[in-house]
């Protein structure tokens, strides 16, 4: 039988066998702010462990340079994922002495290439296997109540990050929310004026550029200087409109970081609707208006079912991009999970910037898949004639 | 009845419908025909005001058609459009339902209506009513294009090149259906066109239309035999006239008394048909059986030859 290699199964194989034998595991710190020492997979783990996740982090880059069947690559990510996973709780508790609560153990590169390579391996067999939107959000699930499980049991409470978050969890659940509803809140905020600007700019051609030639240059200023910008405004407002202030208007805090998200997330729902209401058939558009439809049962009836996927793909883009630019609100008090970024940052803690991170990041992750799965659900019934 | 009375229709300064006035028989089909920018389709949306004229008026059976607002109007008159325009998003049941829904029809009234005209048009309701429309046919997508405007039991149906996509067999079947229907529930019909075989064969009278202006309005036979200019006839088109003549006709009506040996024509066969039949096949006589199947007598290569003849 002839051998042959899967292609991304090289790379995957290459950046995996790099992080097993050449790149730390995990590192060791007597407190949090010292530099750390390196430790490899070896030295990390108790004496059985240690070879066994190598073992398994092998078998599993085998599976994936040669071209094996899909559900043995499946099996050999998930396998690798979850030894991953486990065993990086296992070094935490093996590397820290007993009765130590100033050392720290914290995943070091090694680790997240490897989590980076079986990770890339599971969403190519994922791919690949087509699965259904309704399947994706399974696995997203699936997945979430696997970390869920292992946060739980405290089986990763030996790590940094973790100890992070023991001495910040009040506040981590506060800044958590104020990020979940900043992010979502200026989303909301952006479809609720964006559609109905969308709408007017698909109907009064003469609006069109004008609007969004103005959106498309608030989306190139810097978060930094947007926020410098209106600091000035809001603070007039502040102080001269009456009750504002009581609303929580100022030129510093939670309200310029809403109004800078709101501000970058109308380019993509106004851009969006635009582009989906003229992607309307205009055959379909004829035929309503034929059929004795009212310009208002033609927009909600045909132009808007017709443009809803498309405008959806501009709310998920808005989504991510929000979930992502609300870490900046904690620059100027807005809160949100960047406050830890910016205080690990100021600390040079690198385990309290991923506690605000790592949540950030997975936020976005499962943003994506859960819109990705909503607008395939909503554009093959809906799918468009091409003649 | 249909009557457009002096009908106009200018965008800036070109006219694309130009002083047009003609009366539409109820119960019949006129087909418009022309060369495309000719202004057909510009009329026929003028006549259910998707399109509103610069001057003239038109009125259905007798009332001004902007007596009612325009969406009403439209609700009124059934309007299949040119590449059947179905709705993407939406069933072909709920394609077919859309003017009821509008009209706010009961439930099971609409629920009837579309199975009745679904099994009309061969189309199980079962198995087509819950598919979507990009999941049919051409010559489905089009059937269920008519029944949609045909739901709301309109008295006028504007159809603008409704067979232009279809194969030419599918078309054949989609022209008789729509004969069929037309006789059935005796609506009145009016049919864009560019194809002049398509007018001969479908139309009580056709309009011919040329820059936006209304060169001829007649009888198939009298537009074949008297073109009344030099774009009728090239319309025509000079080689296909004798045999578009004869294509009016009914075999039943040239039945010459006698005998012929071979296989009987239907009395109801146009008489083109006999006469290819005839050539083809080398004979100079057919014998011809009605309906029953019982003989008529024959029909002659003479006989058809001095029918396809320019009247008198
Ligand atoms: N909305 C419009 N604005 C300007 N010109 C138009 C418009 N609609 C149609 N026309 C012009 O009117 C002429 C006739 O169009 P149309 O009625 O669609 O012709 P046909 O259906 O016979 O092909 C064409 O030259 C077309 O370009
Ligand atoms: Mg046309």
């Amino acid at each position: 039988m002839k051998i042959r290699f899967d292609k991304l199964g090289v790379v995957i194989a290459a950046i995996a066998a790099y992080a097993a034998f050449l790149a730390p595991f995990a590192t060791f710190r007597a407190n949090r702010i010292v530099p750390g020492q390196a430790r490899s997979i070896l030295e990390a783990l108790p004496a059985t462990a240690g070879p066994l996740l190598m073992a398994i982090v092998i078998v599993a880059a085998l599976m994936a340079l040669f071209r094996t069947p899909l559900m043995l690559r499946l099996a050999a990510s998930v396998v690798a994922l979850a030894a991953l996973a486990l065993l990086v709780g296992v070094a935490g508790t093996f590397l820290t002495p007993a009765g130590n609560t100033l050392a720290r153990v914290s995943p070091a590169s090694g680790f997240w290439v490897l989590i980076f390579a079986f990770t890339l391996l599971l969403a190519d067999v994922l791919t690949r296997l087509n699965l259904s939107p309704w399947a994706r959000v399974a696995v997203l699930v699936a997945a979430a109540v696997a970390i869920g499980l292992l946060l739980v049991s405290g089986a990763w409470n030996d790590l940094s990050i973790l100890k992070e978050y023991a001495n910040r969890a009040d506040s981590f659940w506060a800044e958590g929310s104020k990020h979940v509803t900043l992010a979502l809140g200026s989303l909301l905020a952006a479809v609720v004026v964006g559609l109905p600007l969308g709408i007017l700019c698909h109907r009064v051609e003469r609006l069109r550029a004008g609007v969004l030639n103005v959106l498309n240059i608030i989306q190139t200023i810097p978060s930094i200087a947007l926020f410098g910008l209106l600091i000035a405004p809001l603070g007039w407002i502040a102080t001269h409109v009456p009750g504002a202030a009581a609303l929580g208007i100022r030129g510093i805090g939670t309200a310029p970081a809403f109004v800078a998200l709101f501000l970058y997330s109308l380019l993509p729902v106004v851009a969006n609707t635009v582009v989906g209401l003229a992607g309307v058939p205009r055959a379909a558009n004829d035929a309503a208006r034929g059929m004795g439809m009212t310009d208002r049962q033609r927009l909600f009836g045909v132009e808007f079912p017709l443009a809803f996927p498309v405008i959806l793909t501009g709310i998920r883009i808005v989504l991510v991009q929000n979930i992502g630019l609300a870490t900046i609100a904690a620059l100027i008090g807005g809160g949100g999970f960047g406050v830890f970024v910016f205080q690990g940052v100021g600390q040079t803690a690198m385990d309290l910037v991923l506690l605000g991170a790592v949540p950030t990041v997975a936020l976005a992750f499962a943003a994506a898949i859960i819109l990705d799965a909503v607008i395939e659900m909503t554009a093959t019934k809906r799918r468009v004639e091409t003649a | 009845m249909i009557e457009i009375e002096g009908i106009t229709k200018r965008y800036d300064t070109t006219t694309v419908v130009d002083d047009v006035s003609m009366v539409i028989e109820p119960r019949t089909i006129a087909v418009i025909v022309g060369t495309s920018g000719s202004g057909k389709t510009t009329l026929l949306r003028m006549i259910n005001r998707l399109v509103e004229p610069t001057a003239g008026i038109i009125k259905l059976d007798g009332a001004d058609n902007r007596s009612v607002p325009g969406y009403e109007l439209r609700r009124s008159i059934g309007y299949a459009i040119q590449g059947h325009g179905l709705f993407p998003h939406r069933t072909v049941a709920q394609n077919i339902a859309t003017v009821p829904v509008l009209l706010g029809w009961e439930k099971n009234r609409i629920r009837a209506r579309v199975d009745e005209l679904m099994t009309l048009y061969q189309l199980d309701p079962q198995e087509f009513g819950p598919r979507y429309p990009h999941e049919l046919s051409g010559g489905q997508q089009q059937r269920v294009g008519v029944a949609r405007a045909l739901a709301a039991e309109p008295n006028v149906l504007l159809m603008d090149e409704p067979f232009g996509a279809l194969d030419p067999i599918i078309r054949t079947k989609a022209q008789e259906d729509l004969l069929a229907i037309q006789k059935r529930f005796g609506t009145t019909i009016i049919l864009v066109t560019h194809d002049m075989e398509e007018a001969v064969h479908m139309g009580d009278k056709i309009a011919v239309m040329d820059a936006g202006k209304l060169v001829q309005y007649a009888k198939p036979a009298e537009i074949l035999a008297n073109p009344a200019s030099s774009f009728v006839e090239t319309l025509v088109g000079a080689s296909e006239r004798p045999f578009r003549l004869l294509s009016l006709g009914r075999v039943r009506d040239a039945v010459e008394n006698g005998a012929a040996e071979g296989e009987a024509i239907p009395g109801d066969a146009s008489q083109r048909d006999a006469l290819a039949e005839l050539l083809w096949t080398g004979r100079p006589a057919l014998p011809v059986k009605g309906a029953d199947g019982k003989p008529l007598g024959r029909v002659t290569v003479d006989g058809l030859v001095k029918r396809a003849a320019r009247p008198a």
